[in-house]
């Protein structure tokens, strides 16, 4: 093998809400690497990446971490995952500093430089201003901030990009580079072209099931 | 440990910001506990007789009020996600929102109900063993609440059905809540009630946590 593999995919098949969404679709992501989820809307790349968060099992197929099944270990595998989803989980009554320093304290030991973070994404000016006046995009930054204090190796990012600025982007992509830099891989659902190094691309339309065929 | 701390914190800090949800609780156990005499009538006897029954429903009623709140709002902001996701079992994520929705509401319930007791010519021989019962049962509406607010999560304005799950669940507390404090007046000795009631709470202390994760998970799909 020449770069390691982290996580793997193997004939996976997703159901939701009694409707098959794909089928049969495999993947590897490399550590260090970035695999980029394209496809249309509906076609299930938010879908895979709850698979992978382990929100849903998958109706067929598994998942491999270093070539063990998840499944054995779902413990270890969600300190492995830090997911960033299509909502903000930014409390209105909780200013942007306890927020921000909640998440970190949750996810790691000792005290995260969570004051580092914000001046990174643009929130040290706003860091005691409640979540209820934040914009949308200020919501975003302070939910994606929290990748900057992840020791998680694998992020899961749903279309990250969404109401940011450019300069809010190219710090996305500054940290996910530093993610990289350390040996940690991200799955990301864009519609954006995203300015990184090492990045795979997967189509999911070809697996895509059209609503008409009935599920097998 | 640590973990649990920090979620406890936070949902204390949460509820005592929006709309601070334990004074809601007690000025509700207050109002609906001021319509028995304006409902029954004055008289003092029978008011005494039906006190520490009114006092102990009226506390489920305002206990079961803040519970659809209690999963609800961490699912819409998708809060619920990332707890799933950190290095805490859900099971202590339940523990500790139960024991900051006690701290918020059931806490201050028992204290109180001393109070709403001598409200309604409550025999003085029972405040103490209401109060102490009421520190066993109400972390128990807690606990058996949250299954029901785990299970009603991502239904629109599920308060109904998680009133219709949770009730009948809250019997056996207020019985031997109830009886706990008729059986001391009376000088039958109340312990043994107050330790069934610590029996239920040991008990649900110990499932709760599990079944309420498992509907959170399901909800989670």
């Amino acid at each position: 093998m020449g770069a390691s593999v982290n996580l793997t995919g193997k004939d996976l098949t997703c159901v939701r809400g009694g409707r098959l969404v794909f089928q049969s679709l495999s993947f590897q992501v490399a550590a260090g690497s970035v695999l980029v989820l394209r496809g249309p809307n509906g076609s299930g790349k938010s879908s895979l990446l709850r698979l992978v968060a382990g929100f849903q099992p998958p109706a067929e197929g598994a998942f491999l971490w270093d070539d063990r099944p998840v499944a054995e270990d779902r413990d270890g595998h969600r300190t492995r995952i830090t997911y960033a989803g299509h909502l903000d989980a930014v409390k209105p009554a909780l200013s942007v500093t306890e927020s921000l320093q909640f998440w970190a304290r949750l996810g790691s030991k000792g005290d995260p430089p969570v004051a580092d973070a914000l001046d990174r994404w643009g929130l040290g000016a706003i860091a005691d201003l409640p979540g209820a006046y934040l914009s949308a995009g200020q919501r975003k930054r302070l939910n994606l901030a929290r990748l900057s204090l992840s020791t998680s190796r694998l992020w899961l990012l749903d279309e990250p990009t969404v109401s940011l600025d450019d300069s809010a982007v190219d710090t996305l992509m500054g940290v996910i580079s530093d993610h990289q830099a350390d040996g940690g891989s991200a799955i990301i659902a864009t519609h954006t072209d995203l300015a990184l190094k090492a990045t795979d691309t997967l189509s999911l339309e070809p697996y895509t099931v059209s609503q008409m065929e009935p599920p097998s | 440990m640590t973990g649990f701390m920090h979620l406890v914190r936070r949902d204390i800090r949460l509820a005592m910001r929006q709309g601070s949800g334990t004074y809601w609780t007690l000025m509700f156990f207050l109002l609906t506990i001021t319509l028995f005499p304006l409902g029954v009538g004055p008289e003092q006897a029978i008011l005494g007789r039906i006190a520490t029954g009114v006092v102990w429903v009226a506390a489920l009623l305002a206990a079961m009020l803040s519970l659809d709140r209690l999963f609800q709002a961490d699912y819409e902001d998708g809060s619920l996600e990332l707890l799933a996701l950190v290095p805490v079992p859900m099971e202590i994520i339940v523990l500790a929102k139960c024991t900051a929705h006690w701290i918020t509401t059931g806490l201050p319930l028992a204290i109180a109900s001393p109070i709403m007791g001598m409200m309604l010519n409550m025999d003085p021989a029972g405040f103490l063993i209401l109060a102490g019962g009421m520190l066993l049962g109400t972390p128990v509406l807690s606990l058996i609440g949250a299954i029901g607010a785990s299970l009603t999560v991502g239904v629109r304005r599920g308060g109904v059905l998680l009133s219709l799950l949770v009730l009948p669940l809250y019997v056996p507390t207020l019985i031997f809540g109830v009886i706990a404090v008729d059986e001391g007046v009376n000088g039958l000795g109340a312990q043994p009630h107050l330790l069934l009631l610590t029996a239920m709470l040991l008990g649900a202390i110990a499932l709760a946590p599990w079944a309420s994760a498992a509907a959170l998970r399901l909800n989670m799909e």
